[in-house]
């Protein structure tokens, strides 16, 4: 009993991991098929925003809040200038995308090597998030607790934004048809930007979390980046909801292999699996219901 | 209200539209027919923004508006409502709506203006759009288009692929529009007698060239069937 809590904790925490680090893909990937293989710098950004907000203020108990709206306004505008500046000329170009945006992250990554140094360094977790939590005499990480929740949040958010507000509304109606959309009044391409800025914006957010999980390092992103993606795919491309089951699904599921396995075998488990539900089910869990496409 | 003047429009290295000259003035109904292929809805595309023109002019209230993004032509009072049914399929019937009017002082008023033209939406309005008929999503194409509150609306082919039955609803409510004033529309019909009985002013398009022009109404008919029959 006591194993499987554990790991079906360690696979929820897993996962509230990845959906953070995917639900901005979601966005930018998901909903507007760009390819954007520097969202995981995005990610490495945001976290060296809370390593240096963190050396600012002092405090950690106070930086934590403080480097969250920091990194991702940080994460965000570095989006809105890849956009601006590259991504938007090769729409519906994804080969092409995904290679200038795979040389961004590149750039990125040096450019971090630069500033703050080969080595990994530590963000220190304030001291009400040290220790664990005991419940029904299992003990849960407040660190993790905290990710957990700090995920669930930036879903809800962005879910509820997308559903109600006008904001939303115009994403999602330019992402359907976007000739319709600027014929109807919206102005596509500031939509695309704003798009764009909250998608990396929550990369930002997501680098924050990790913070908390271990030392940080340049190449931080490229360790959750392809992960990332594959969160998107099985949920179902242009689906934020299919993201969350998806997230947690492959948190929980790469879990309980670790335990019976290895962390190699139990990747290697993932990925096959992976390929063998994308094989039955291509457009993954949730699948784009309509009578026609228009 | 709408001039366009000389204009020649193509995709790729190929023309469609060749020195073409079509006017519509305020309050007036103008009607574009043609053949297959004729370039009808190239040249409402171009109206609309979404194809840029290589000669010409596109003046909207003798403000030239041809290098204008389609949106900003919106604001300016051009609604287009696309050949095809087109609709936001995601989104419901009210989120339709609802995305043309937010921002609008008067957004709730004039989506309510707007389904009371096609009282059929109202029971619809929690209901995908993708999930619509394709006469309810035309229904509703028209009236996401009347919410942007447009002094020009440009129609192509409005009732196209749509059950007999609806088509007769969506002519009227055209026809109820065309005869309310302070509203200019631009229309692609295949429908020669109801495109007529709408107009006042007819163009007929053949090979990306107007052929033929004049009056609208019902004494049209024979002129029009015997331009397009060349």
């Amino acid at each position: 009993m006591e194993i499987i809590v554990t790991q079906l904790f360690n696979g929820l925490s897993g996962g509230s991991i990845l959906l953070l680090a995917a639900l901005g893909l979601a966005l930018t990937f998901g909903q507007m098929g760009v390819i954007n293989m520097a969202h995981g710098e995005f990610i490495m950004a945001g976290a060296y925003t809370a390593y240096v907000t963190q050396n600012v203020l002092g405090s950690a108990g106070l930086s934590l809040f403080v480097s969250l709206p920091i990194a991702f306004v940080v994460g965000g505008l570095l989006g809105v200038v890849l956009e601006a500046t590259l991504l938007r000329r090769m729409y519906h170009r994804p080969l092409d995308t995904l290679l200038v945006t795979w040389g961004v992250s590149l750039v990125l990554q040096q450019l971090a090597r630069d500033v703050f140094g080969t080595a990994g360094v530590d963000v220190p977790a304030p001291s009400w998030l040290s220790g664990p939590v005991e419940l029904l005499g299992f003990s849960f990480p407040r660190t993790r607790l905290f990710i957990l929740a700090l995920a669930v949040a930036a879903f809800v958010a962005l879910a509820l934004a997308l559903r109600f507000t006008p904001l939303g509304r115009r994403i999602r109606a330019t992402v359907q048809n976007r000739p319709l959309a600027e014929t109807a009044g919206i102005s596509t391409r500031a939509t695309d930007r704003l798009t764009f800025f909250i998608g990396s914006g929550l990369a930002g957010v997501a680098g924050v979390a990790l913070t908390l999980m271990g030392s940080i390092s340049p190449n931080l992103g490229t360790s959750y980046i392809v992960d990332a993606f594959l969160v998107v795919v099985v949920g179902g491309v242009g689906q934020v909801r299919g993201a969350v089951i998806a997230a947690f699904v492959l948190g929980i599921v790469q879990s309980f292999l670790e335990y019976s396995t290895t962390a190699s075998i139990a990747k290697v488990l993932v990925f096959a699996l992976i390929v063998a539900f994308l094989q039955t089910r291509p457009q993954g869990i949730f699948a784009v219901r309509t009578r026609s496409l228009a | 209200m709408l001039t366009m003047t000389d204009v020649e429009v193509g995709y790729g290295r190929t023309s469609v539209i060749h020195g073409v000259t079509v006017e519509v003035p305020p309050d007036g109904v103008v009607a574009v027919m043609g053949h297959n292929g004729a370039g009808k809805t190239t040249l409402l595309r171009a109206a609309v923004g979404l194809l840029p023109t290589r000669s010409g002019t596109i003046t909207l209230d003798g403000e030239d508006v041809t290098g204008t993004a389609p949106h900003k032509r919106v604001r300016r009072g051009l609604a287009y409502v696309p050949q095809g049914q087109q609709s936001f399929g995601q989104m419901t019937t009210l989120e339709n709506l609802q995305v043309v009017a937010d921002g609008r002082a008067r957004g709730a008023a004039l989506v309510d203006e707007a389904l009371d033209l096609f009282p059929a939406l109202h029971g619809l309005l929690g209901r995908r759009a993708g999930l619509l008929s394709g006469g309810q999503r035309q229904q509703l194409a028209i009236a996401r288009a009347l919410v942007t509150e447009p002094r020009l609306l440009i129609l192509d082919e409005p009732t196209e692929g749509i059950q007999p039955s609806v088509v007769a609803e969506i002519e009227q409510a055209i026809l109820g529009l065309t005869r309310r004033g302070g509203l200019s529309v631009l229309l692609v019909e295949q429908h020669v007698g109801f495109a007529l009985d709408a107009a006042g002013h007819y163009y007929v398009l053949a090979s990306g060239r107007v052929t033929a022009e004049g009056t609208g109404g019902a004494g049209s008919v024979t002129d029009v069937r015997s331009a397009m029959a060349i």
